[in-house]
């Protein structure tokens, strides 16, 4: 049986429901070398921001039971520099780009909506819920005012759907989830990382320089699961769902639960080929359980 | 471009000392291409969200050897391997030493001692290596860098082997013949540090690799950052990709 495994999201066609996550996969050039982009339904980049960053001080990884913390801190070399010399790379597949982006105000957020959308990216995705910096970050993302805010004026500057990351570390995510769709985003993505914290018994100190960082990986995924459904219950916008997928059935779930494209994040440390993977598991399951098109299994879970 | 081979079989593990150990793989695909300096990054067992990353110790032929330490589940784990074992393996990754060409120092401080057993190897019997351990009951691989190297020094903290201090000190004296274009050196930060800038101070390039803990190992996910600063600016490197070899006078102590 052939199987359609194309998605429109936000107007956007994926020729495949897997995308990469942001910060997880760089600009796309590391994992190059084990297979084509052009494989991928989109490639998200690394947060980027105003100016190039520095990013927190090491270590900023500390393993847990099946995931990562990581306190990165937006490390990035600022959009210019993106612009000029990752993007074209990037463009060079058959591959959707979507721009990851952080601001430290709501200007910089619609500063950097307006210059990616001029430079070709397909999307942008509004990172309103990095747990790793001071300044912005999850700072715009755990209250439904200041997402309202940052979607008005990025929906506003840009010329490409805009899709808000929205973040786990809230009470209710359909409150932040309706003050996007309000604003007009496109569409929403969830989720970034739980903020989290590990500490080394022998020396009583923090694992992370950071003190904090962001969970990643397996551990997290029913937490995502459950948000997406959430999510889903609560707005219309399509949703680019993900949170420690890492095999064909995770995404099938994901997708069961609301989500219309997957992302696959720390999944790819320990195997490069992931998303590929996470793929062709979805392409498997459509052949075995007669799914004619991706699309029809978005928010299919049968609810008790 | 398609994902290449990533499983190899263990072909023998023996132990070097209590709780460290040498595996050797049959990897003619991972061999072919190691540099001294480069690591894999090899998945231990199912139940490890991540790869561990371990300096590749010697490649040649068919074959590849890591020497490690168990220190927790993951190095566990592959201290259990028996021949015939299926081991998941990503590399040679990150880059290595620069050279081994010419007359060479090197210096290996405890289990740092390991990967320079490699470049010892490639520099063809002209590098002079100084290993830094402990004490004696931890010492590991002399007789191979005997057999690899023009000359070698041994010291232990207690004076149980070799001379009694650090490697800093045959170091030291050996730089001031003049005779030698570079110092290759692994072992933990303090010591690296002391080596580069003993050869700073001599004028002798430095190259020193760096540990730091790993997500991807390729380069993509940046947790593995160490600072360093070039032409005056500082930056943050990967000691992944960008390491885990670095020219000294570039690392941020
Ligand atoms: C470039 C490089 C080369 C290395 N080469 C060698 C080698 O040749 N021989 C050897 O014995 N060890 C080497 N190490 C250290 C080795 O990676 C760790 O001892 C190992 O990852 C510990 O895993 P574990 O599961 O046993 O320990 P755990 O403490 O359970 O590991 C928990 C997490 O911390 C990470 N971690 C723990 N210690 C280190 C460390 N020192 N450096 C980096 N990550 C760490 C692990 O990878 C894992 O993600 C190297 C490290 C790096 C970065
Ligand atoms: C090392 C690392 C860096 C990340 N950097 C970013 C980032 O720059 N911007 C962002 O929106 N999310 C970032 N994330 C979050 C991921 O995009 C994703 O939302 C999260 O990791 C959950 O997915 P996963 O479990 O599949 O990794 C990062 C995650 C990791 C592990
Ligand atoms: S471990 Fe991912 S960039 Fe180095």
């Amino acid at each position: 049986m052939s199987v359609d495994t194309r998605v429109t999201f936000a107007g956007v066609e994926f020729k495949n429901p897997v995308v990469t996550a942001s910060g997880t996969f760089g600009f796309g050039r590391e994992y190059s070398k084990y297979y084509s982009l052009s494989e991928l339904g989109g490639v998200c980049t690394k947060g980027l921001t105003v100016r190039a960053r520095l990013g927190n001080p090491p270590p900023r990884m500390a393993e847990t039971p099946m995931g990562m913390l990581n306190s990165v801190g937006l490390q990035n070399p600022g959009v210019d520099e993106f612009i000029k010399t990752e993007l074209p790379f990037m463009r060079g597949f058959d591959t959707r780009v979507i721009a990851n982006i952080a601001g430290e105000t709501i200007e910089e957020y619609a500063e950097l909506a307006e210059k990616l959308s001029g430079a070709g990216v397909d999307m942008i995705e509004v990172n309103v819920s990095c747990p790793n910096v001071k300044a912005g970050g999850m700072q715009f993302g755990v209250t439904a005012s200041s997402v309202a805010a940052v979607t008005r004026e990025t929906r506003r500057r840009s010329r490409v759907p805009i899709m808000l990351k929205l973040s786990p570390n809230v009470t209710d995510i359909a409150e932040t989830a309706r003050a996007a769709e309000g604003e007009g985003a496109d569409a929403i993505s969830l989720m970034n990382t739980l903020l989290g914290m590990r500490i080394d018994i022998k020396t009583r100190r923090p694992l992370l320089a950071n003190n904090t960082g962001g969970l990643s990986g397996a551990a997290v995924f029913p937490v995502a699961v459950r948000m997406v459904w959430q999510a889903r219950g609560a707005v219309k916008l399509p949703i680019l769902g993900m949170g420690g997928i890492s095999t064909g059935e995770d995404a099938v779930e994901m997708l069961l639960a609301g989500a219309s494209l997957v992302g696959v994040g720390t999944a790819s440390f320990s195997r490069p080929g992931a998303a590929l993977s996470v793929r062709d598991g979805i392409a498997a399951y459509m052949r075995e359980y007669g799914v004619g098109s991706v699309s029809e299994l978005t928010g299919k879970v049968e609810i008790f | 471009m398609t994902a290449a081979r990533s499983v190899f079989v263990v072909t023998d593990i023996r132990p070097l000392r209590r709780g460290i150990f040498s595996v050797t793989f049959d990897a003619p695909e991972l061999a072919v291409s190691a540099e001294p300096g480069q690591f894999v990054h090899i998945k231990c067992g199912r139940s490890r969200p991540l790869r561990r990353p371990f300096g590749i110790s010697d490649a040649s032929g068919d074959k590849l050897t890591v020497v490690f330490e168990v220190r927790g589940e993951g190095t566990k784990w592959l201290a259990a391997s028996e021949p015939g074992r299926r081991v998941d393996i990503n590399g040679p990754l990150g880059h290595g030493f620069s050279s081994v060409v010419g007359d060479i120092l090197i210096a290996g401080g405890g289990l740092g001692a390991a990967p320079m057993l490699f470049a010892a190897r490639r520099a063809r019997g002209r590098a002079v290596a100084v290993l830094g351990f402990r004490g004696a009951a931890s010492a590991i691989l002399t007789e191979e860098f005997e057999s690899a190297c023009e000359n070698i020094f041994v010291t232990t903290d207690d004076g149980s082997l070799g001379l009694r201090g650090t490697a800093s000190l045959p170091l030291g004296e050996l730089l001031k013949t003049g005779r030698y274009s570079a110092v290759l050196a692994c072992g933990p930060r303090a010591m690296l540090r002391a080596v580069a800038e003993l050869s700073e101070r001599a004028g002798v390039r430095c190259e020193v690799s760096l540990e730091e803990r790993m997500g991807c190992g390729v380069g993509a996910c940046l947790v593995c950052a160490c600072r360093t600063k070039k032409d005056g600016a500082d930056k943050m490197s990967r000691v992944c990709f960008d390491g885990p070899v670095f020219d000294s006078r570039e690392v941020v102590w």
